[in-house]
């Protein structure tokens, strides 16, 4: 299915919602709002002709004093779905502001979101209504704070044992 | 120098030559540097050669800790463990820079040097280390096996 015909299907399905899209090199993106997240997932992943049936990727990207994103919402979390039938792709991405940084799982959808966003919750401080176990993924319990925050300070250290330093 | 000391120091030393010809090592391998310790124990470079063929994966038969790769905060705990865990006489290897140093992984998540950890008896850095240095070091830490005053 060529491209502009998948961005095109979500906007006749989603309207408003599908906040900005666009093809950039060939890599389709849709931005869209939080509230119809899930159901823009389950769009793509059942309906035949999109058909995304593996989640690549799940991840975020903190906007902090990003130039011209200032004001905006804080983090943004983006899916990155492929499809094995039809070998396209897409990328959705959803934006939260960082005193409401909630996003509904997706575990029901993909079984593999359940340690994607485990990452993004320990590494960014996002957190993911619903999930079975929200617990760190790659950090330890002890730890404080969310290190891939741009207000992560870069020299702060918590080891465990030995030197605080 | 009386009798008594110079049997000590002649024991001392063959027990040294026994000791360093006969080393068990644990390898804790958490990173690429795996790799050249492999290619290091591998026929091609035969870490035999130096009585130091044999890895035992269990810390309690081992006497030398090759610590090979990056050593994370949330792995420091049980390094420590791992080292406290083999019986003396021990000694450690830091193989590779993450190890001596951190690396270039200066960040929240490294611990920079694991000398900050358990003490350390050589350092071999290197991104990774080369075969030739591994086997470098590995001749340094017998020379210092062998003019140790030994305990038993």
């Amino acid at each position: 299915m060529p491209g502009g015909v998948i961005l095109e299907r979500l906007r006749e399905l989603f309207g408003p919602a599908l906040v900005e899209t666009h093809a950039r090199h060939g890599d389709l993106t849709a931005v869209v709002e939080r509230g119809v997240l899930l159901d823009v997932l389950r769009v793509c992943r059942d309906e035949p002709g999109l058909g995304f049936d593996v989640l690549m990727d799940l991840t975020a990207v903190d906007y902090l004093k990003y130039p011209g994103r200032e004001d905006g919402p804080r983090f943004e979390v983006v899916y990155h779905l492929y499809s094995m039938g039809h070998n396209h792709r897409l990328r959705v991405k959803v934006r939260v502001d960082e005193d409401d940084a909630v996003v509904p799982t997706a575990v029901e959808l993909w079984p593999i979101a359940n340690w994607f966003e485990r990452e993004v919750w320990d590494m960014f401080g996002v957190r993911f209504a619903g999930h079975p176990d929200p617990r760190r993924l790659l950090m330890y319990e002890q730890f404080v704070g969310h290190p891939l925050r741009k207000d992560y300070p870069i020299n702060r250290r918590q080891p465990l044992i030995g030197p605080k330093t | 120098m009386g009798v008594g000391s110079f049997f000590t120091t002649k024991l001392d030393e063959a027990i040294g030559w026994a000791r360093k010809y006969s080393i068990f090592q644990y390898p804790f391998v958490t990173a690429c540097c795996g790799m050249e310790y492999m290619a290091t124990a591998c026929s091609h470079y035969d870490v035999d050669r130096f009585g130091a063929g044999l890895p035992r994966f269990s810390p309690r038969q081992a006497d030398v800790l090759f610590v090979v790769g990056t050593i994370s905060h949330k792995m420091a705990p049980v390094l420590k463990r791992i080292y406290d865990q083999m019986t003396e006489p021990k000694w450690v290897v830091a193989f590779g820079v993450c190890t001596c140093t951190g690396g270039f992984y200066d960040n929240y998540a490294t611990v920079q040097g694991i000398d900050t950890i358990i003490p350390v008896d050589v350092y071999i850095p290197g991104c990774p280390p080369r075969p030739e240095s591994v086997l470098d070091g590995l001749m340094k830490l017998q020379d210092k096996i062998a003019v140790q005053t030994q305990r038993f």
